[in-house]
């Protein structure tokens, strides 16, 4: 059938298949989320790649909210930038969604009343169905026509772009397994729509064709596979307090551990989950726990980063492992709550009193997420600090197409140096802040060890390697020119950067992290076709990588590329690596939505031909 | 805080428990607060009854905050993991470290204004969550580490050393602590050893989140004339409802009172309290008339102490949380990272 359709459709123009963009406009709380996810997940099943973005609103219901849907069978998972179908549903945002569309692209809508003319373009085509008088004919109560009119929708728009409706009621009979009722009658609704669109409309020049470039990769948020790598990872006791972006990771942490920790003989529970009254709070347990031997961890944004920095100073200084997921938002203060940023990069990099600095990971990808949420927990307690993952909104809350998540099963946790009992009785010299091997970690011990040997009384002020108390001048400095000599033992554990060279010798690079990285490398992409050719490294932890330095040094000029307005990665490799800040320039975006590839090629070429420009003069 | 030990030689013929421990045992090093502040008495009232429950030293961890009091835990069990955090937020690391290891004992440690200013926060959803410990406020209702500011615990109308009358009301932790859920609370005096050791006894076996807020006056900046947590103050005001023998499962009840005048509370642990009756009319089962026992009496300024509210079988946060029996931090790679097959699953889900 689909293949009768496209050469209908063919009239319009050259036929675009599998890569086009699909934006959603929906009011908050009315049900589409579900429906979107289904619409983006059946072109998964259809073995075509997307990448799929929801944009919403601080607010349960009301507000305007968007899901961006790209097919991209090339597998270009950053945001492209511009619309070839806006599926527009919210009347409050019609102008402005109407105006996003690409010329020649597509404007679906609820036709049931007709709209004026002057709400439309002359360059795009017009594609109504009248989805509301269709719900009011077939169903009696508001919330049925309300849910039904997006599966309705879902339905028309796979009759239009050439989606297999029979993946779709795989995925429905996957949602609603065990409910017959339930399955029936989204089917029906779905074939409501499917049926309108072959009865009334041609089909679109864009179409989905089914391919086999997905493999085995798994579709998953973030936040998701960062509470799952913390399960992995032995994580036992996770505190928190309710923030968006973060919530859904602790969320996703308990009912992971509700599935896969509870004892199997007993059923009680192999970890701790306390949502506390405040962050602060939540760090306190977390650092308790930590000093007491468990592997312990919050999930939290900038705002509860900021309240946590006495804690998190307290951590470095009195060096009790701690785990903090950092899923980044726009700030400052409140900022934009519901949007993504980059922008806590120097804030949990140094956050404390006095001179602290604390080692971050970069996952690029929910995959990463899942490494690196396991990894934390070993850095943590090999580094006797606090460790930040720090995660986007982006990231966190999108579910993003990424490799499938891979554990080796004799893998063991690295609780780093501890002594124990035994070793204590054997007459091992224990001095807590004592430096015995050169790397700068010492030998902890948990509470309760041994009945002489071993005990230490923990704090925050100034004390000697033997944890106690001292004012001396020269021992408050041996302990902190220790702490930096931990800190460069650090450099060697955290993950390596990602060097992609380019397919030329080039004097220009880019350096980039996080949730940048789909978009980054679509951009090089664009930026070859056009001649233009740059080294690229992905720095994937703080403190940064000697290979770091060193690619800065090999290249004239490196544009950093980030999601804040101070080009903080930047600031800190000026500030970590001594490297000349005219070399590094900065490609900023951070208007709260994720950047595109589109932005990055197009600042870089300016960039690079301004470059040009003033070299010629 | 101090870097002076005490001399680690024992008199030869210092009394062993039955554990072996000397008083010494559980002794910590020299105070550096001032001569006479009633921390050191509290500090004391803490070894003898570590020492007479029997405690191993090492089995308990002791945390504190930040001032006067929060330095004291440096003072005893020196062979005990103390960890003095941060001003005000005690109960949190206290929280923390109790979830990973269920089997120590917690003491806390704090003062009335780490615990009834910063930490009123973190003071409350310990209590609330029935946190499995012994928390103590050593209260002087004075900040004696910044110089004689009032505290939160400060009476209204009360008087401070320069001669600044305090217009805010004054915040009764005890109260708070019925309040909140608390399942053992009391009110006692660092200068009434008697009743002081028993209490901390009976706190430090009972399961589920214990209080004491015990009047400790700073004999610097809060002990004078005008004060209501001054030396003086207290004993004329000083209105106990019970005086309090606890008795371990393996001792034999040795004191007794006159028949009708004692009450005897079996905890949990097989440890009786004996509480022998002043009040008459108190019952230290009822939360309900124990918050308007205290409202009436210190309406007329008496200051209520002695065992005021407990409720012996209590559970705590670890049996709501419903977790292992063995310590969390006990657990190995084993029982902590699932298969392989399971992530398999998982990833197969999410396709």
């Amino acid at each position: 059938m689909s293949v009768a359709l496209t050469e209908a459709s063919s009239r319009s123009g050259p036929v675009v298949v599998n890569d086009f963009v699909v934006k959603f406009a929906n009011v908050n709380g009315s049900g589409s989320a579900s429906a979107n996810g289904m619409f983006a997940k059946s072109i998964l099943r259809m073995g075509v790649p997307v990448a799929a973005r929801n944009i919403f609103p601080s607010n349960i219901q009301g507000l305007p909210t968007w899901f961006e849907v790209r097919v991209t069978e090339d597998g270009y998972l950053g945001r492209r930038g511009g619309v070839d179908l806006m599926v527009a549903m919210n009347p409050q945002t019609w102008a402005r969604d109407v105006a996003e569309i690409e010329p020649g692209g597509y404007l679906f809508h609820d036709s049931t009343k007709p709209l004026p003319h002057s709400m439309m373009r002359e360059d795009i085509t017009i594609l109504g169905v009248p989805l509301t008088a269709m719900c009011n004919d077939r169903y009696e109560l508001p919330r049925e026509r309300q849910l039904f009119k997006n599966i309705i929708y879902v339905g028309a728009l796979a009759a239009l772009l050439g989606i297999d409706p029979a993946v779709i009621e795989q995925l429905l009979a996957e949602q609603f397994e065990g409910r017959a009722k339930l399955i029936a009658a989204n089917v029906e609704a779905l074939h409501l729509g499917v049926n309108y669109v072959t009865e009334n409309l041609q089909p679109l020049r864009l179409q989905v064709r089914k391919a086999d470039k997905v493999g085995d990769r798994i579709f998953v948020e973030g936040n998701a596979a960062a509470a799952l790598g913390a399960v992995y990872g032995g994580a036992t006791v996770c505190a928190w307090y309710p923030i968006t972006p973060s919530t859904s990771l602790a969320e996703a942490f308990s009912g992971y551990c509700e599935d896969l920790r509870n004892d199997p003989e007993t059923g009680k529970a192999r970890y701790a989950i306390v949502q506390a009254e405040d962050e602060i709070a939540s760090i306190g347990i977390v650092v308790g726990a930590g000093w007491n031997g468990c592997r312990a961890f919050t999930a939290t944004s900038g705002p509860g980063v900021s309240l946590m920095t006495e804690f998190i100073g307290l951590s470095y200084f009195a060096e009790i492992p701690a785990v903090i997921f950092d899923v980044q938002r726009g700030g400052p203060s409140t900022g934009m709550p519901t949007r993504t940023q980059q922008a806590d990069l120097i804030g949990a990099a140094y956050a404390g009193h006095g001179d602290t600095k604390h080692p971050l990971l970069l996952p690029a990808d929910p995959g990463e997420c899942f490494e690196m949420g396991a990894q934390a927990f070993d850095l943590a307690d090999r580094l006797q600090t606090t460790v930040f993952v720090m995660l986007d909104l982006d990231i966190g809350m999108n579910e993003w197409l990424t490799k499938p998540f891979a554990w080796d099963d004799k893998r063991q946790l690295d609780r780093g140096k501890v002594l124990t009992h035994d070793q204590l009785e054997a007459g091992v010299e224990f001095g807590r802040y004592l430096d015995v091997d050169g790397d700068g970690i010492p030998y902890r011990t948990y509470p309760g060890v041994h009945p002489t040997k071993g005990g230490y009384f923990t704090r925050g002020t100034s004390r000697n390697p033997y944890a106690r108390y001292s004012e001396e001048g020269a021992v408050y400095v041996d302990n902190m020119q220790r702490l930096l000599r931990k800190f460069e033992t650090a450099k060697a554990l955290i993950p390596a950067p990602v060097v992609t060279l380019a397919k030329r010798k080039t004097s220009q690079g880019v350096i980039y992290f996080g949730s940048t990285t789909p978009a980054m490398h679509e951009a090089l992409e664009l930026l070859e076709a056009d001649g233009r050719h740059l080294d690229a490294l992905r720095v994937r932890g703080f403190p940064f990588a000697q290979e770091v330095d060193e690619f800065i040094a090999a290249h004239d000029r490196v544009f950093v590329i980030e999601q804040n307005r101070d080009g903080q990665l930047r600031s800190m490799l000026v500030n970590e690596g001594e490297i000349d800040p005219g070399k590094l320039v900065p490609v900023l975006h951070y208007d709260g939505t994720p950047i595109t590839a589109r932005f990055i090629a197009g600042e870089i070429a300016q960039l690079m031909a301004l470059g040009q420009s003033e070299a010629a003069e | 805080m101090t870097y002076i030990l005490k001399p680690q030689l024992h008199h030869p013929k210092l009394a062993a428990n039955s554990l072996g421990y000397t008083r010494r045992d559980y002794e910590g090093s020299v105070s550096t607060l001032c001569a006479g502040c009633g921390h050191d008495s509290i500090s004391a009232a803490i070894i003898q009854a570590c020492y007479e429950l029997e405690l191993p030293p090492h089995r308990i961890a002791k945390l504190s905050g930040i001032g006067c009091s929060s330095k004291t835990p440096d003072y005893f069990l020196g062979n005990s993991h103390g960890f003095n955090t941060v001003h005000g937020r005690m109960p949190s690391v206290l929280t923390g470290a109790n979830l990973a290891n269920k089997d120590l004992i917690y003491l806390g440690v704090s003062g009335d204004g780490d615990s009834a200013s910063i930490g009123l926060g973190q003071f409350a959803h310990a209590i609330r969550r029935g946190v499995n410990m012994l928390y103590i406020v050593e209260n002087n209702g004075v900040y004696g580490l910044t110089k004689g500011q009032f505290s939160a615990t400060s009476d209204k109308g009360s008087k401070s050393k320069r001669g600044v009358v305090n217009h805010d009301a004054g915040i009764d932790l005890v109260g708070m602590a019925l309040q909140l859920g608390a399942t053992y609370v009391a009110r006692s005096f660092s200068g009434d050893k008697e009743q002081l050791t028993p209490l901390i006894k009976a706190g430090l076996a009972h399961k589920g989140a214990a209080f004491i807020d015990c009047i400790s006056p700073c004999v610097q900046f809060n002990n004078h004339n005008g004060s209501t947590k001054s030396f003086d103050y207290v004993r004329e005001h000083n209105e106990a409802v019970n005086r309090m023998d606890f008795i371990t499962p393996r001792e034999p009840i040795r004191a007794d009172y006159a028949p009708g005048s004692t009450v005897k509370v079996q905890q949990h642990d097989g440890s009786v309290l004996s509480l022998h009756k002043l009040a008459e009319l108190y019952n230290p089962n009822n939360r309900a008339q124990a918050l308007g026992y205290l409202q009436a009496r210190g309406g007329r300024g008496q200051v209520v102490t002695g065992l005021l509210y407990i409720d012996p079988d209590a559970r705590d946060l670890h049996d709501g949380l419903d977790t292992v029996d063995t310590p969390l931090n006990e657990l190995n790679a084993a029982e902590l990272s699932p298969s392989v097959a399971a992530l398999e699953k998982i990833n197969a889900s999410l396709r």
